[in-house]
């Protein structure tokens, strides 16, 4: 590597010692292969699990909300919680596109584009839940301010419309950014590829991307505007999410912690999602070399600064029940704890605050199998924290005569079944069709990409090892 | 390469690494060209300045758009709650400026999107599906580890046998003669 005096030498993000060629190499070469057998296995299980999606799905519209284990204090149920979490798994491609390259975090090249298409993903299986919700879904365009014979509008003032224009907007946004990123690997995908199809399907999508400075001038100035503008509105979904609860005036949801606390959980289940997946992809794929054990490693630190946080929301929570002396408020906290649901709290607890603490531990933060369990886990926990947070606040508030309990219908649980396959059915075509990696970015990243590199008389190729 | 009648796009070079490629680059430039483009698998940091490129209008662009975004998010919410249908709703104010944060920030944010998703592939002559460099076989590096500089024939400088001499000099390690057909 570099051995330039004068200049701190680096230590390069990426293993293998890998040129420009190597790295085009490694990632073009995926789509290009036979599609191997895992793949149309897992592809089949995906399908039919989403075809049970539609069939429950179809189910619930022909007969009403009444299939869902919904009742009369609990509104709310594993829709909203469904909702909230895969919303919330979402948040981490942004982040990592967005906000780490604001932070000039050069390790993000190795997983943007894998998180981005996550995040798309997950948002999708998060629409749906809402959208069928409403209960007449063949009106849900009443949710658009779009003129009509009534004159009507939506209520400006409702979260609940807040919530569609924020995750509207981040769906949106999250899908140009993706497709900004992807037009040079299109590029290279239309330069690799042989069938004649194939070529004239990349070269569609691939705009006639060229590579020339002029263009990466302005891509590079869009880039870095998508990349600012993608940094509030993920900070703004999450919120506008929370003041769905936060807005109303049902203790244990009315409390102003909310937004930075659901922003941080967002993170929190984000990255242990793009982990979950990473830790798979890399070892089928054989992308070791840039999915490294120090991006691992990186990812857990975010993992165990937002777990951390989360706890600290849990426990803030509490305290200001307690200081705000209002009885409700006192016993909603209390009631999550020891009540009916305790269960569900103490799952929270333990999988959220008391399990990513092993990551302080250098062995366990770059032990693949440690991370791989530990992110199913704050998945796990993530998943109840919402539950907890959706369903006791409402199952119990005010008047003991109007307390109820709430548990799921075969409906509630087979339809967020069905919304693993319509994740995976996506994300298998992704992996399969597309540069999983972002190979100009990755490019970027590698020390031979800068000019000082070539000071003294390095070359690209002498850094190949093939 | 045949060098019948076809009418000359531009003369291709291609360079070793991206250092030799910025080195050439800023020649070209100095040599008065205008009608040129440096291209490589990655945007080179330092190659703006050494093109002499001005600053990208990117910028203004998404500005205009994240305008209309917030003055349409904003007039979209008060000419509806208070002008077309005034609803009083749990006594709350009609116009209720806190209330429409949300939506105006997500428009505002949601259209300058629109802007720079779009503006940039206006400013950069995309989507663009024939261009006279896919005609040659080495450019297709250009995606991959190749790194190139291309001389248009309609630059005011532009001499067939000059212009490749000129490459050359720069440090081209290949040159090559790039037709429209």
């Amino acid at each position: 590597m570099s051995q330039t005096t004068g200049q701190v030498t680096e230590q390069p993000l990426f293993d293998g010692n890998h040129s420009f060629g190597s790295i085009t190499r490694l990632i073009s070469d995926i789509p290009q292969q036979e599609t191997p057998k895992w793949w149309y296995i897992a592809f089949g299980i995906s399908n039919l699990l989403m075809g049970l999606l539609i069939a429950m799905l179809v189910y619930l519209i022909w007969e009403g909300t009444g299939v869902w284990g919904l009742n009369n204090p609990v509104g709310w149920g594993w829709a909203i919680v469904n909702f909230v979490w895969w919303v919330g798994i979402g948040h981490a491609g942004t982040l990592i596109s967005a906000i780490l390259f604001l932070f000039r975090q050069g390790w993000r090249t190795a997983i943007n584009r894998f998180a981005e298409a996550m995040t798309i993903f997950a948002v999708m299986c998060a629409g749906i839940f809402p959208a069928v919700h409403v209960g007449r879904i063949w009106v849900i365009y009443y949710v658009f301010p779009l003129p009509n014979s009534m004159q009507m509008w939506p209520n400006f003032s409702s979260p609940l419309l807040w919530d569609v224009f924020a995750v509207g907007t981040y769906f949106t946004v999250s899908t140009l950014f993706w497709f900004v990123g992807l037009v040079p690997d299109l590029a290279t995908m239309r330069d690799k590829v042989k069938g004649k199809l194939a070529k004239s399907l990349y070269g569609f999508f691939a705009l006639g991307w060229t590579g020339g400075n002029r263009s990466w001038q302005n891509y590079e100035k869009a880039y870095m505007l998508l990349a600012g503008l993608a940094t509030p509105l993920v900070l703004s979904v999450h919120t506008i999410v929370s003041f769905d609860f936060a807005v109303s005036v049902i203790p244990g949801w009315h409390t102003t912690i909310f937004p930075p606390y659901f922003v941080a959980g967002a993170i929190f289940s984000g990255f242990a999602m793009v982990m979950t997946l990473m830790l798979i992809a890399r070892k089928i794929y054989g992308l070791e070399d840039i999915m490294n054990i120090k991006v691992i490693e990186k990812m857990n630190i975010i993992i165990l600064v937002t777990g951390w946080m989360v706890g600290f929301a849990y426990i803030m929570e509490f305290f200001i029940a307690w200081y705000s002396g209002v009885e409700y408020e006192k016993f909603a906290f209390i009631n999550r704890a020891f009540g009916p649901y305790a269960w569900a709290y103490w799952i929270m607890m333990t999988c959220n605050v008391i399990t990513p603490n092993f990551f302080w531990f250098k062995r366990f933060r770059t032990s693949i199998t440690m991370s791989f369990i530990l992110s199913i886990i704050v998945n796990i926990g993530m998943w109840f924290e919402r539950f907890v947070i959706t369903v006791t606040s409402l199952a119990q508030d005010f008047v003991p005569a109007a307390w109820g309990y709430y548990s799921p219908t075969w409906v509630d649980i087979l339809t967020y079944v069905g919304t693993f396959g319509l994740f995976f059915t996506f994300f298998l075509l992704f992996l399969r069709f597309l540069p999983m990696v972002a190979i100009a970015e990755v490019k970027m990243e590698l020390p031979q990409a800068k000019v000082e590199y070539y000071a003294n008389g390095n070359s690209d190729k002498d850094s190949a090892n093939n | 390469m045949s060098t019948t009648n076809k009418k000359l796009h531009c003369i291709l070079a291609e360079f070793e690494n991206p250092a030799v490629l910025i080195k050439a680059a800023e020649k070209t430039n100095k040599a008065g060209y205008k009608k040129y483009d440096a291209y490589s698998p990655f945007p080179i940091h330092g190659m703006d300045d050494a093109m002499g490129l001005k600053e990208s209008k990117l910028g203004w662009i998404v500005l205009f758009h994240a305008l209309i975004g917030f003055s349409g998010g904003l007039a979209l919410q008060i000419y509806t709650q208070v002008i077309a249908y005034p609803l009083n709703i749990s006594g709350k104010p009609l116009l209720n400026l806190p209330n429409f944060v949300p939506v105006t920030f997500e428009l505002t944010i949601l259209l300058a999107a629109f802007g720079t998703f779009f503006g940039m592939f206006f400013l950069n002559n995309l989507p663009k599906f024939y261009n006279p460099l896919f005609n040659s076989e080495r450019f297709e590096k250009v995606t991959d580890d190749g790194f190139f500089i291309g001389i248009e024939a309609e630059d005011g400088l532009f001499s067939e046998e000059k212009t490749a001499k000129f490459l050359e000099d720069a440090g081209a390690v290949y040159i090559e003669k790039v037709y429209e057909d």
